[in-house]
């Protein structure tokens, strides 16, 4: 983790839903108590508690969790469509909580875009107009609306379709305008609400790429929810995985991946395909042997190496990343980097 | 003896029960009892302690003609300054009636059947309905009854105007506060409910008959309910993921209203707006008793007269307007929904 200070800052977040939020408050904090036991006790349920994430400026933090983990409430934290319980929401520095409403309007405008998992497009208006609407929003003249609008529908790939209506495109394609929506806006922070997960696998693979591909051109910060461990180690750069509203293990998703924090995690790690997430980088050593059987990027995957080894196990490669040697993989390390550790009785 | 004497005696109240009245016998019933044996009626024929039965015990309770009378003394005492409150209010509705009338009554026949025709032809777009309402039209002049039928449709018109005016913005008010909205719903159930005749009542007191406001109120009274009730629905069955998309991305309570909730819950708004000129058609014809001009004097007349044909000939007219004014509406309302969705 860098040592600048995070475009968004979490810190000691939590949110219960109910009337007397504030006074059941305590029973968590202060004795502990967890989900069940305050919706059976009080009535209350708890939506998130604890939250202490940094998301850095740059970045893809994705928030990973299943269904009812909070991961929804607390994306709707950023921009304050929930207001939390208790704790602070930093974005670049300056409390969001003290805001008025009209300040926050305009953060909503300026600062953070939204991207929804039901697209929420408007459907009595074309493709063009949906994509201009933070612009629309802002009072912006019609000629500026329309460039930008059309600018970024080209951009997704929607060049022509900008007089269409949303109910007359696939469900990747308005997506795409969902996007594009976001995107016109201009804004430094991007929040995607489960943004891919209506789409079949094939056009997901399609959108995390275009997303991958803008992100290396735009630098955005962006706040990726998702409950695909998949789409999660493919997007991060940060993850953060949250569990019954609080989170249980957030970092480098290759760090998470080789050193699962709990059981939990470990079930969840144990059925993805280890060889196309893991990178050289995670699991090389040192520099210490001399004699190489060839040069491997740092960046490749190790379903890469294992192909470009032939299931040779016997060889050792160097690693390099922009230019320069700076370590060594030994396809024994390799393999054993395959294999999950299991610590939890009941995983598969 | 009254059958509720114990009553009184036994709360030792008989002094004050007698104080201030005379001895002498009142009604008929008195003096009957008088004359009569003062044996105690069966068990059967013991009455409910109305206030006319307690009256009979004890002078001092009130007679239920005296409450009858105070009600109406109450109403007639509140009246003038109701009047001042309503009078300069409600004018305004006196001078669109009237000046709707004027031109409905007034103009030629083919000016009024060409605007109809070009105004169907441009909310609907439809040929068939064109051609029907032309059909309509011709049948009310071929029959005579083009006059009294445009005085109906001209009543009609400024109602919806009206009550659309007034109901749409009770409605989007009612959407964004429960609270209103509960408070709200009673009055639409109590004016749904109540029959028409029953409301008509303190109207006639209220304005001068012969005041076109006066059946004026009372159709748009009676009409807005449906709008009313659509608006507020439309609006919150709105697709709760667009308009977090609308907070998301900044906009104010206004924009919001604009942007995306009027046009998403225009089709049920249009719904409401049907509603409400069927209704005003069916309020048009019972006001008629109340002055209201139109087809529905014609009606009033059959009834009052015994004239079977005028009666059923203007009801035929009654008939055909209503089906016109719904196809129409209707189609219009189609038409919104086909440009929402826009389904290739």
């Amino acid at each position: 983790m860098s040592d600048k200070t995070p475009k968004v800052n979490l810190r000691g977040l939590y949110k219960i839903f109910g009337a007397r939020d504030k006074e059941v408050l305590k029973h968590v904090k202060e004795d502990g108590m967890g989900k069940e036991e305050l919706l059976e006790k009080h009535g209350h349920v708890l939506g998130l508690q604890a939250i202490n994430v940094e998301m850095q400026a740059g970045e893809i933090t994705v928030v990973m969790g299943l269904s009812g983990s909070g991961k929804s409430t607390l994306i709707r934290h950023l921009n304050r469509l929930i207001d939390p319980t208790d704790g602070e929401i930093l974005v670049d520095g300056e409390d969001v909580m003290k805001l008025s409403k009209i300040e926050l309007r305009q953060m909503r405008q300026e600062k953070m875009s939204m991207v929804f998992q039901k697209f929420a497009l408007l459907p009595h208006r074309t493709v063009k107009q949906n994509a201009a609407m933070s612009l629309n929003v802002r009072g912006m003249d019609k000629a500026t609306q329309n460039t930008e609008a059309l600018k970024w529908l080209e951009r997704v790939g929607l060049g022509g379709y900008e007089n269409h209506y949303p109910s007359q495109l696939s469900g990747g394609m308005q997506q795409r305008v969902g996007i594009a929506r976001a995107l016109a806006a201009n804004t430094d922070i991007m929040l995607m609400d489960e943004a891919f997960s209506a789409l079949d696998p094939l056009i997901r693979t399609d959108m995390q790429n275009l997303l991958l591909e803008l992100q290396v051109e735009l630098h955005k910060t962006i706040i990726f929810i998702t409950h695909d461990l998949d789409e999660a180690l493919k997007l991060a750069d940060h993850l953060v995985i949250l569990k019954d509203g609080a989170v249980i293990q957030q970092g480098e998703p290759q760090e998470i991946l080789l050193n699962p924090a709990d059981p939990y995690i470990e079930d969840f790690v144990s059925d993805i395909n280890r060889a196309r997430v893991l990178r050289v980088r995670s699991v090389m050593k040192h520099l210490e042997s001399t004699e190489f059987s060839g040069d491997v990027e740092a960046d490749d995957n190790l379903e890469s190496l294992i192909a470009l080894s032939e299931g040779d196990t016997s060889l050792v490669y160097r690693v390099i990343s922009e230019g320069e040697p700076i370590g060594e993989l030994n396809m024994r390390d390799l393999v054993k980097a395959l294999v999950p550790r299991i610590s939890s009785t009941q995983a598969a | 003896m009254a059958t509720y004497d114990w009553f009184f005696n036994m709360l030792g109240l008989r002094d004050w029960c007698d104080a201030g009245t005379s001895k002498a016998p009142m009604s008929m019933a008195d003096l009957l009892n008088k004359t009569g044996n003062a044996e105690a009626p069966p068990f059967y024929d013991v009455p409910f302690p109305s206030l006319d039965a307690l009256n009979d015990a004890c002078g001092q309770i009130t007679q239920t003609r005296d409450v009858v009378k105070g009600l109406e003394e109450g109403f007639l005492a509140v009246r003038p300054a109701l009047r001042t409150m309503l009078d300069p209010i409600t004018q305004p509705l006196s001078w669109m009636l009237d000046g709707t009338l004027y031109v409905f009554t007034e103009a030629p026949w083919f000016l009024i059947m060409a605007s109809i025709l070009i105004v169907v032809w441009y909310a609907t777009r439809s040929k068939s309905v064109v051609l029907f309402n032309l059909f309509c039209l011709s049948f009310f002049s071929l029959v005579d009854h083009f006059e009294p039928a445009m005085e109906t449709l001209a009543v009609i018109l400024v109602c919806t105007v009206i009550s659309a005016l007034f109901g749409v913005p009770i409605g989007i008010a009612m959407s964004k506060s429960n609270r209103l909205q509960k408070s709200i719903i009673p009055i639409l159930d109590l004016l749904q409910t109540l029959p028409t005749f029953v409301y008509l009542i303190p109207l006639i007191f209220l304005f001068p008959i012969g005041e076109s406001r006066l059946y004026g109120i009372a159709i748009t009274l009676y009409a807005i309910v449906p709008i009313i009730r659509l608006t507020d629905l439309g609006i919150r069955l709105v697709d709760q993921d667009v308009v977090e998309a609308g907070n998301a991305f900044g906009m104010s309570p206004g924009q919001k209203l604009g942007k995306v909730e009027m046009p998403l819950a225009l089709p049920n708004i249009m719904a409401g707006l049907n509603q409400t000129i069927m209704m005003s058609l069916a309020m048009v014809v019972i006001a008629s008793m109340v002055t209201a001009p139109g087809l529905g004097v014609l009606v009033l007349r059959g009834i009052r007269n015994l004239e079977l044909g005028v009666g059923l000939m203007a009801g035929i007219c009654i008939v055909l307007l209503a089906v016109m004014l719904d196809r129409t509406s209707k189609a219009a309302l189609s038409r919104i929904d086909r440009a929402k969705s826009k389904t290739s």
